[in-house]
Parts: C-alpha cells; structure tokens; sequence
C-alpha cells in the first residue's frame, strides 16, 4: 500500500534501464550550475565593474608573481581584503575585482596562515622584506613561516620572461609590442642594474595612461589621473645583479596602491558606472 | 544471483589498484603528517626549497586525493561494474593502460612539485602536461566503465553505478575547464582565466573535486559495500533515487560559498550559500539510507570492524554535510574563512567519510579477491587508532579555526583591534602540535592496513603453493 501512496511521478524505471537515456540526463543536469554561475560575470558590467590606475604587471613584477606561485606563497596568504572593519584596520580597503583583473592566475588564496597581502605594497622598507625572507622569525617571533634564504643567492632565470609576456599578450593583458621587445631593458631598469639607464624607458612604458590590448580594447585613463610611480632601486640592496630577492620584493612592494582610493567614493554599491564615481 | 562465475571476472585489474590505493594512503598520510608538523614546528623545513611547507603542501594533497583517492575509485569501479552487471570488464587492456597512465601522471606530479612546477590552482596543481596524461587515463576508465554497462547481463542499472557515471561526467568537465591553460613551456602555464573569472572556475572545480570525485564517487562506493557487507538490500530505492538526481543537481551551484565576501559578484555568493543550504537535503537523505540499510544488523558491530568503519564513515558524512551548509550561510563564513576551522571541514569529510568509507570498502574487497584478512584484531586496531587520529585533528581544527576568527575581528573599548596577526600565530601553536598527531595516528593506522595487507596477500600465496601442490600429487 505504501508502494502506491509514494509512487514516483516519473518513469524513472526506463531511465535505469536505459544507459544512453541515463548517461545524457546526468551529463545535462551536471552542466547547469556551473554554466549559470561562471558565464554571466563575462557579460555583466557590474561583475568587475572599471577601475582606474590597474596595470599589467612589469617584466621584473611578473618574474616576482611567478617566484610567489612557485613557493606556493598563496597557500598560506590571502590577497582578498574582505568589506569588514576588522579587515580594513588590519590591510586596509577592501579588495576590487579590477585590482586583480591582469591575474592569470588568480591568487586570492583560501587561507591565511600568514596575514593578508592585497596590499603589502610599501607598508614595509625593501629591507625589512629582505631579511624577512631570509629568516621571518628575526622580525616576526612568532612566525611559522619557512626561512627563504635561497632567493638571496639564486640569480632570477629570465630565460622565459619574454615568452610569459608573449603569453599574457595572447590572453588579452594589454601588453604591447614596445612593451615585450624592452622586457630586459626594463627588467634591469628596475631592479636598477643598469646605473638609472633605462628608467625614464621604463617609467614611460609603465606610467602611461592607455593601454591596448591585442584585440584593440583601450584601456583609456582620465588626463588628470597619475597612475602609482613604479618601485625602481635594487630591491635586495645589490645592484650589482637581479636575483630572485629582487623579483619578488618587487611583486611585493606593488601589491595594492594601484587604485588610488577616495575618500567618500563608493567603490562597493555601484552597480552601473564604470568606473565608480559618487 | 550471480549469473556468471567468478572465474569470468577481470580482478587483476582490481587488484593492483587495491595495494597501490593502500601504499599511496600511507605515503599520503604521512606527507600530510610532515607539513602539519612543519607548521607546528617550522625548523622542520631544513631551509630546503625541494621540503619547504609551500611546495610540499600540494604533494599532501594530491597524494591522498588522486592517488589514494583515486585508486580506490579506479578499484571499487572496476570491481563493482563487472559484478552488479554480471559481465567482463569490456577491455582489460584499456583498463591496464587507465591504471598504468594514471600512476605515471601522479608520479610526474609528485616529481615536479618539489621543483616548484605547478600551475597554482589548489588541487589542480600539476602542470599542463601532466594534466594531459591524467585527463586520458580518466577518459579511457570512464569509456570501459560505460562499456562494461552497455554490455550488461542485468536489465537495470545499479544505483551505485549512477554515481559513478555522475562522477566521470562532472570529473571530466571540472577538470577539463579549470586545467585550460596557454603553455609558456613544460615548466610553466598560465590560466586561460584571470581575476574574478579564474576565481569562480577554480572553486566550480575545487568543490566539485569534492562533490563528484570525493563525494557522487565514494556514494557509488558506499551504495554497493555497505549493503553487500551487511548483507541487507538498501534501505530505500525511492530514497536512493531522490538523493542521486538532487545531489547530481545542486553540488554542481556551491562552489561559490568559498567566495563569500570577495569581489565576486553578490548574486553568485547569495546563490552558493542558498544551494548550500538545500544541500543537506540529499547530503542526509544519503546518509539515512545507508545507516538505515544497516539496521536490523547492528549486533555485528560487536565482532566486524569493516563494519565500524562503515557506519562511522557515514556519520563522519552526516557531520560535514551538517557543517558545509553551516560554514556557506554568509554570516557564519565570515568568521570561518580564511580559518583552520576550513581545514577542520575538510578533514571531518577527508579522515571521516572518505577515508573510513574507503577502508572498508578496500578491506572487504581484500577479502574477496584475495582471501580473508590475516588478522581481524588488527583491523579493530586500525579502526580506533583512525578515529582518535581523525577525532583529534578535526577538533584541534575547530578550536583553533573558531579562536583565529574570533582573535582577527576582535575590538577593544577603545575601537582599536586587540591583537597583532602575530598574536594569533602564536595562539595556534598548541593546536599545530594536536593536529600532528591526530596526522600521525592516522598515517600508523595506515600503516598497520598494510602490514595486514602484506600478511594477507602471503598467506594467499602460500595456500595457492599448496593447491597446486596438492593438485599435482
């Protein structure tokens, strides 16, 4: 009798004996939730609404962001500053979905082990990262983290730094052709292996308020707007070559004062203008 | 019932997986154990790149999900297509050439970590490369497992079975998408997606990781061994039913609740948590089904520990599906995230459901391929020794997550925060050592299943020598 009372509705009983019918069910229905979820942020404004002052990052930058995924930096520090008191007290404004718009991959973390670094960027002299990294526990007591002497000594491998920026072009980050052709001039320009000779170069590639990227998309930053001058000085305190250390205190010291942030702007609400403005 | 002879049934290919499934779990273990202790006690990375915690950790991780994990799931398909559908397995070469490439791809994984090879997606750390030969060896097991079902002697198709296939669908899209990449060379690849959309294709996969390959796979597991090893038929088919189709439905949505309050959009953190929440449903509805399929059985709890394994895995499950909701609500992620209480999470499902549901489906499976466990009483000891080991870590986890939450939000009278992030580090020492050894209890356990493995397995040998020799007098 209870076998009557809660009789299914549907004919579940070909389905079961039927693997075509079973497997395209499964296959559709698995489909849904992430098709919903992931495609429309590509087509909605508001998703990652325009922001002005976020740039690609610079051939030492990038270096430095590929020696912070190779460590697995992000598996213990978050770049995510959430919209809390706590959070803004402690890292500062909350997080923009701009601010991390050129990030392939993305490195928002899911763990702080250590505390936030969104932005970490001149909150502390080159020297204190410096020996921070060398041995964290000799500024911070109570740290865990693992002593990264070798960055010191290792010299940076540029050998792939062309081919990084040549990839980042394909996917869209406005990097132009000046911009790949000078990546070793710039690279050393900023870690200032070069006696200042190429930084005015540098700082007009990377200071400069238009970019396009390789399907012609401009990027075009209001007159009055002063992009965030570029960190450039021998980051480890040697000049004399660029070494890892160099590299990832300049990815570093870079991480959140792109957007100059406002007073009284109402960077969160906004769901229609790009960029945000009152 | 069973239609054809177990002569006519592939197990070598369930066998290899069984003891690669087994000696990965205790590789994996204590490769967790280590880096828990690196954080309890950081000199323990000997200043070496190749052990230091951040390259390392993904070698935990991969290990005891893909590896551990994954032969299990290789083992128990294999095993349990060809019996439910009272056949061969359709290729056995294709079966070989699934085990031997998913070894290879896991090994290479576990080779380049250390150099600090990786593409930075939790999870899916291995290089482009590497992801090629896994994604291959994926695609030919779920071929000859749909093959196998096509070639069924039975006119249904067993509700475990659903789940695998559900598995091997979803497995395939998640980790298809998430892996698209634009090679710079073997070493190095940059995600097809940046920002905010790289966030939301990395939790799709990161959940579903969980949702298909740690959940829908293991319910596969859990739909055939309990039952069979309880020896009463599931509990409820209409149950079984509602929990495969609404589980295959809403996991696919709650990826975002990793997300809560970052810069992805507001509507896609409402909607994960929502899912989250109408989750439980078909979570406990699972859970119900196979503890209630038990009942009217209980008194071999008193004498079979494949069976504490079992039931304990499902309430360890009940428990995470309970938390998992609880930790998307937006309010409560607020305090969660970023946490150890995450950490805490995933184990209570990792160390509870997957692992326990896991054992005892590889113990019983040992039985009937091989022979009976050489020591009973040393299962009984695996059994305790896992689930104080488990029971430790989850709650070191938990305290130490919640009192994290509460030191980072905490103001005084003044308005000013009360403790430096530093303060908070220091807070948790106490709990890193706890959950060390949670770790290392369950990685001894690993070790005793197998010790009794290796025991078995020689005493199968010796009574094969004395069959034939028997045989030949």
């Amino acid at each position: 009798m209870s076998e009557n009372k809660f009789k299914l509705s549907i004919p579940h009983d070909s389905v079961e004996r039927n693997l075509g019918i079973l497997c395209v069910f499964v296959a559709l229905l698995v489909a849904v939730g992430g098709i919903v979820e992931i495609v429309p942020p590509y087509y909605l404004d508001d998703a990652e609404p325009a922001v002005e002052g976020v740039r690609p990052y610079t051939p030492l930058e990038l270096e430095g962001y590929a020696i912070y995924r190779k460590e697995g930096c992000y598996l213990c520090h978050s770049q995510m500053i959430r919209p809390f008191r706590d959070e803004k007290e402690r890292y500062g404004h909350f997080s923009l979905a701009a601010e991390s718009r050129y990030d392939h991959n993305y490195v928002w973390g899911s763990k702080r082990t250590g505390p936030d670094l969104a932005r970490l960027g001149t909150k502390y002299t080159d020297a204190w990262h410096v020996q921070h990294l060398r041995q964290p526990t000799s500024v911070v007591p109570e740290s865990v983290m693992p002593n990264y002497a070798w960055l010191e000594t290792n010299v940076l491998d540029t050998s792939k730094t062309k081919a990084r920026m040549e990839a980042l072009r394909t996917l869209n980050v406005p990097y132009e052709q000046g911009d790949i052709d000078n990546w070793e001039a710039d690279l050393k320009a900023q870690a200032a292996a070069d006696d200042g000779a190429g930084e005015d170069d540098l700082r007009a590639r990377y200071e400069r308020n238009t970019w396009v990227n390789e399907e012609g998309v401009v990027d075009q930053w209001t007159d009055s707007f002063k992009p965030t001058p570029l960190n450039v000085r021998a980051f480890d305190g040697d000049a004399s070559d660029v070494t890892e250390m160099d590299a990832l205190v300049a990815y570093l010291q870079s991480r959140g004062n792109m957007v100059h942030f406002e007073e009284g702007v109402d960077y969160y609400h906004d769901k229609f203008g790009q960029p945000y403005r009152k | 019932m069973s239609a054809v002879s177990h002569q006519e049934y592939d197990y070598d290919i369930v066998k290899i997986c069984v003891v690669l499934s087994i000696i990965l779990g205790l590789v994996g273990t204590f490769f967790g154990t280590f880096i828990a202790s690196q954080l309890a006690w950081p000199a323990l990375n000997f200043d070496n790149p190749y052990l230091s915690f951040g390259r390392f950790r993904p070698m935990h991780t991969n290990t005891v999900i893909f590896a551990f994990g994954g032969f299990m799931l290789y083992a128990t398909a294999f095993y349990i297509v060809q019996r439910t559908c009272h056949v061969r397995i359709w290729s056995s070469k294709l079966a070989w050439a699934a085990i031997w490439l998913w070894l290879i791809g896991l090994v290479c994984a576990l080779l380049t970590f250390p150099l600090g090879i990786t593409q930075g997606k939790e999870y899916h750390e291995a290089e482009w490369w590497i992801d090629i030969i896994l994604a291959v060896s994926w695609v030919l097991y779920s071929l000859n497992f749909i093959m196998t079902i096509k070639n069924r002697r039975t006119s249904h198709i067993y509700v475990a079975l659903w789940f695998f296939l559900g598995m091997m669908f979803m497995v395939s899209y998640i980790f298809v998408f998430n892996g698209m990449a634009l090679p710079v060379d073997m070493t190095f690849s940059y995600s097809a997606y940046a920002g905010v959309h790289d966030a939301m294709v990395q939790w799709w996969w990161g959940h579903n990781a969980v949702g298909f390959f740690l959940t829908a796979g293991f319910l596969g597991v859990m739909y055939y061994f309990v039952p069979k090893h309880v020896g009463r038929p599931i509990y409820s088919y209409r149950l079984s039913v509602v929990h495969f189709w609404s589980i295959m439905y809403l996991y696919v949505w709650v990826g975002a609740h990793h997300l809560q309050y970052t810069a992805i959009p507001d509507w896609t953190q409402s909607l994960g948590a929502g899912m989250s929440i109408a989750l439980i449903f078909p979570s406990w509805g699972g859970m119900l089904n196979g503890m209630m399929t038990m009942s009217g059985s209980w008194h071999k709890l008193r004498t079979d520990p494949v069976m504490r394994f079992m039931i304990v895995a499902l309430a360890f499950y009940g428990m995470s599906t309970f938390e998992g909701p609880l930790m998307a609500i937006k309010s409560v992620n607020a305090l969660s995230h970023y946490t150890d209480w995450t950490v805490g999470h995933v184990h209570s499902g990792a160390l509870g459901w997957n692992a326990m549901i896991a054992i005892a489906a590889l113990y019983h499976m040992i039985t009937y391929i091989w022979r009976p466990m050489y020591s009973v009483k040393l299962i009984n000891v695996h059994f305790w020794i896992h689930t104080v080991g488990a029971v430790l870590y989850i709650t070191a986890m938990w305290a130490s997550g919640v009192l994290q939450g509460l030191m980072w939000r905490a103001f005084d009278d003044y308005g000013n925060l009360v403790y430096t992030f530093a303060d908070s580090v220091a807070a948790m020492h106490p709990f890193y050592a706890m959950r060390t050894i949670g770790g290392a209890l369950v990685t001894i356990g690993f070790g005793i299943m197998l010790y009794n493995l290796v025991k078995t397995l020689q005493a199968a040998k010796a009574e094969e020598g004395q069959q034939t020799a028997v045989a030949s007098a």
